[in-house]
């Protein structure tokens, strides 16, 4: 396993599009780093550019000291998972499996215990002679993820392996993979545009937008600190509430912003009013979604235990100083909250 | 809405009869002695296999066969890997003057064969090619090839990237992953354009009219055209070789009509 | 920014297109240069001693003032304006047929793409021999200079649709049936819809066939050999067969090229405006 070093990574097409701009990240042995950032943000594209699927404009990649930005996919030694699974459809499960150790000529031997050692991590002993066409999503994420762990390689890029799965499946392949990751401390970086995916699996996360790095630092970090007002509004579900820190009645210089998570409004209690518009209920708790009266009629949305008002009633509202997180008109972070 | 299907039905009955009226018309007359091919109608007694018996056996036509068989055969072995390889380093691979090569190829596909008819002839007698087998599969292969790079670099086109891409990711070269993944993938274009190639040269008569003399070295549709009877036109054994000639690729369009039509739209859906 | 990758690809690319692009110039651009040459000198293999001279354009100046190549200019050209039109009219009906077809696609199919399939000799044969033993109306047709030409006309209509048939079935099979759906709420006729909505969408595709027909009836060759071997006279003598005549008969080298170069300038022109058409058809078309 080896750490991954990014510099300055960008990717301009030659149509003038920049996808990717001034990346710099590194990547340590045996983490695992989810990418994360909204559609177009350039995620999909920073992999491919790890994997040598697509050629860099700018910087460099070096995996293990060694600069590697100009070599084809075939001489990385990284292994991808991708969105589609990409099984090759004419063959079966174990040759699937195979492929890439017959192709860097690995003794029949070594193919076999191999195979059948990824095929017993993986509950896949009795598909081995079927056709990916035979299986079902499940077991064709399974096969993509054995066909990588196969090759034992440096490092693991995984493009959304999860998204075509259904969600119940989701959340018990989501745990079986980081068991996996931990087994083997395989360095791994998993693009996602799931945030809250990213946070359950990432050691660290890192943000993208608009091909830049918003932020990079671990999940908890991300959420209790973010680094600019892009991170804080995309990471957590319900969004950050965020507004001018004026309309929000927080002390703050001139233009900045102020946010505030759904789960530290205080409803019933504070120096604001709204009116309540929807009320989802989660089961758990509930999502309330509400109109502050005063100036720019902003919404804010709530989650709340217990019994939520009813839609149309005028509440107080209100936050604890320490639950503000500041913005300045860049929107990046400006005290500590 | 029954009434629409029946109108269909029918009317596809009749097309479909139109069309294949006349080759059965023939089928049967060759089936028939010379002395009742001339009046209309067909008689169900009298049919005989005189004809074929006398094409065979006096002609020779069985050599024309195997001739044609030979040349189609060859053709479509050599044409097939050529036009496969080309068409995937368009598809796939970074190519600068890919749309100048794809119009030189659409050019020459759209020669006159009158127009090199007479250089290649003396090119190929030069090279002492008249009448072989080299000196037919030469030109066929040149005239088939541009159709089949097109054909094949839409079907190339179709195959979802991300095969190729995993595979180049496993380890394998440009050329494995073209030999592994994307020909057993490419199997239903890569037999669409076979048999088109197939039939072209099977069917083709210029350059065979001209490039061969010897009625030993003819392929079937020069033996065809040229059957002369001392007096007049030996219809009956015309027709004969007619259905004889028909039969290989009534049998290839038979078995493979879904392979034929999806070759014919794939090239047209792209241009 | 070091591109090795790219770089190797390209070189691979470049050995993969080689062969079939050698084989292609080789064969096929080399001689019709050599064609191109020729025409411009005179060349008869029947007067060798006067050797191959330069003359410029004085075999094309010939053919201008020739009345053979004239008359079989002529009937090139009224024989793709007549037959196209009905080809892709017998094209179109066969098409809508087989789409509309729910059972025995198959079979319809198979009928329909076997006069495509056959050699253009056999079709030739196929329809001289009825035109000739059955003779309709008495007229006897492949005897007369005007009606030689309905016989070949007939076996290449009879030929062609089933090709004209799969180029439009595909182009069909790409209009939404939801528009048929929404036109017949609104109380569109059949015979409406087909013009309103059918036809418009099927534009690219019709030009795409007329483009390869016309092409194909401009070079006109077999049929005319086989059945009337140009007669009665030279009167189903197309240009293609002229330039075979004076070539491989009268051995006129230079006078032959120059007349095939005719009929591929004129093959070239009406590709050049098919593609032009085909632009204005429909966006993102032809090559």
């Amino acid at each position: 396993m080896a750490g991954i070093a990014l510099e300055r990574l960008a990717k301009t097409y030659p149509g003038g599009q920049v996808a990717v701009q001034g990346v710099d990240l590194l990547i340590d042995d045996g983490e695992l780093l989810a990418l994360v950032g909204p559609s177009g943000c350039g995620k999909s594209t920073l992999l491919r550019m790890l994997a040598g699927l697509e050629v860099p404009t700018g910087g460099r990649i070096l995996i293990d000291g060694r600069d590697v930005t100009a070599e084809p996919p075939q001489a990385r030694d990284l292994a991808m998972v991708f969105q589609s699974y990409a099984l090759y459809p004419h063959m079966t499960v174990a040759a699937n499996l195979a492929y890439s150790l017959r192709v860097r000529k690995v003794g029949r031997a070594a193919i076999e215990a191999r195979v059948a050692a990824a095929a017993e991590a993986l509950d896949l002993r009795a598909l081995l002679d079927r056709y990916p066409g035979q299986l079902s999503g499940g077991q064709r994420q399974r096969v993509a993820l054995g066909r990588a762990m196969v090759r034992e390689p440096v490092a693991f890029l995984l493009d959304e392996p999860l998204s075509n799965l259904d969600p119940g499946l989701r959340a018990s392949a989501r745990a079986e993979l980081l068991r996996l990751q931990r087994r083997l401390g395989a360095t791994m970086v998993y693009v996602t545009h799931d945030q809250e995916e990213a946070m359950t699996l990432g050691s660290r996360v890192a943000v993208m937008r608009d091909g830049r790095l918003a932020q990079v630092a671990p999940p908890l970090e991300l959420y209790s600190r973010p680094a600019n007002a892009f991170v804080a509004g995309f990471m957590g579900a319900p969004p950050m509430n965020l507004l001018p820190a004026g309309h929000a009645r927080v002390e703050a210089p001139e233009g900045a912003t102020a946010g505030v998570r759904p789960q530290d409004v205080l409803v019933g209690d504070g120096p604001l009013v709204g009116v309540v518009d929807v009320v989802e209920p989660r089961g758990h708790d509930t999502v309330v979604h509400l109109r502050l009266e005063g100036p720019g009629a902003h919404g804010v949305v709530a989650v709340v235990g217990g019994t939520p008002p009813a839609p149309g009633t005028r509440v107080a509202l209100g936050w604890r100083a320490d639950r503000v997180h500041l913005f300045d008109r860049d929107g990046d972070r400006l005290t500590e909250s | 809405m029954n009434g629409g299907r029946v109108v269909t039905g029918a009317a596809g009955v009749c097309a479909v009869g139109l069309l294949a009226a006349p080759l059965a018309w023939v089928a049967i007359a060759s089936l028939m002695p010379d002395s009742l091919v001339f009046t209309r109608g067909v008689a169900a007694t009298g049919l005989s296999l005189d004809h074929y018996r006398a094409l065979l056996a006096e002609r020779g036509f069985l050599l024309a066969i195997r001739n044609s068989l030979v040349v189609a055969g060859l053709t479509t072995a050599v044409a097939l890997p050529l036009a496969a390889t080309c068409a995937y380093a368009i598809a796939r691979l970074p190519l600068r003057g890919r749309g100048p090569l794809l119009a030189v190829l659409l050019a020459v596909s759209m020669f006159p064969q009158i127009s090199v008819v007479a250089p290649l002839f003396l090119v190929l007698r030069e090279l002492g090619l008249i009448n072989t087998y080299p000196g037919l599969v030469l030109p066929y292969v040149t005239f088939t090839t541009p159709l089949a790079v097109w054909l094949l670099t839409a079907f190339f086109r179709q195959l979802p990237r991300e095969l190729e891409e995993a595979a180049l990711v496993d380890g394998a070269s440009r050329l494995r992953t073209l030999r592994d993944v994307v020909l057993p993938l490419a199997a239903p274009g890569l037999s669409s354009t076979a048999i088109l190639t197939f039939l072209y040269a099977w069917n083709e008569f210029l350059f065979a009219l001209s490039f061969t003399f010897d009625a030993d070295r003819q392929t079937v549709p020069v033996a065809i055209a040229l059957l002369r009877g001392r007096y007049q036109v030996p219809w009956g054994q015309v027709l004969a070789a007619a259905v004889l000639a028909s039969l290989p690729v009534a049998l290839v369009v038979a078995a493979f009509q879904r392979r034929i039509v999806a070759g014919l739209t794939a090239g047209a859906v792209k241009g | 920014m070091r591109r090795d990758a790219t770089h190797a690809d390209a070189r691979l690319a470049r050995w993969l297109v080689a062969p079939a692009l050698l084989v292609v110039t080789g064969v096929a651009l080399v001689p019709a240069a050599a064609t191109a040459w020729e025409a411009l000198h005179r060349h008869d293999l029947r007067l060798p001693w006067l050797g191959t001279p330069f003359v410029g354009l004085a075999n094309f100046a010939e053919a201008l003032g020739d009345p053979r190549f004239a008359a079989a200019l002529a009937r090139t050209m009224l024989f793709a304006a007549v037959s196209v039109p009905i080809e892709l009219a017998c094209g179109l009906a066969l098409a809508l047929v087989m789409h509309h077809l729910v059972r025995g696609r198959a079979i319809a199919r198979v009928g329909a793409l076997l006069p495509w399939a056959i050699p253009t000799v056999v079709a030739a044969l196929a329809w001289r021999f009825f035109f000739e033993t059955s003779d309709p109306g008495g007229v006897g047709w492949l005897t007369r200079p005007v009606a030689a030409w309905v016989p070949i006309v007939a076996a290449d209509v009879w030929k062609t649709t089933p090709f004209v048939a799969v180029l439009l079935l595909a182009g069909l099979q790409t209009i939404d049936p939801a528009l048929y759906d929404a036109a017949r709420v609104d109380g569109a006729s059949p015979a409406r819809q087909l013009v309103t909505i059918t036809l418009p969408l099927l534009a690219p595709a019709l030009v795409v066939a007329a483009a390869f027909r016309t092409l194909d009836a401009l070079r006109l060759f077999d049929l005319p050999y086989v059945m009337t071997a140009g007669g009665p006279g030279t009167a189903t003598e197309p240009l293609s067969l002229y330039a075979f005549v004076a070539l491989m008969q009268r051995l006129r080298v230079g006078y032959g090229s120059a007349l095939s170069i005719c009929v591929f300038l004129l093959a070239l022109g009406v590709a050049m405006a098919a593609v032009r058409a085909l632009g204005r058809a429909a966006p993102g078309g032809h090559a």
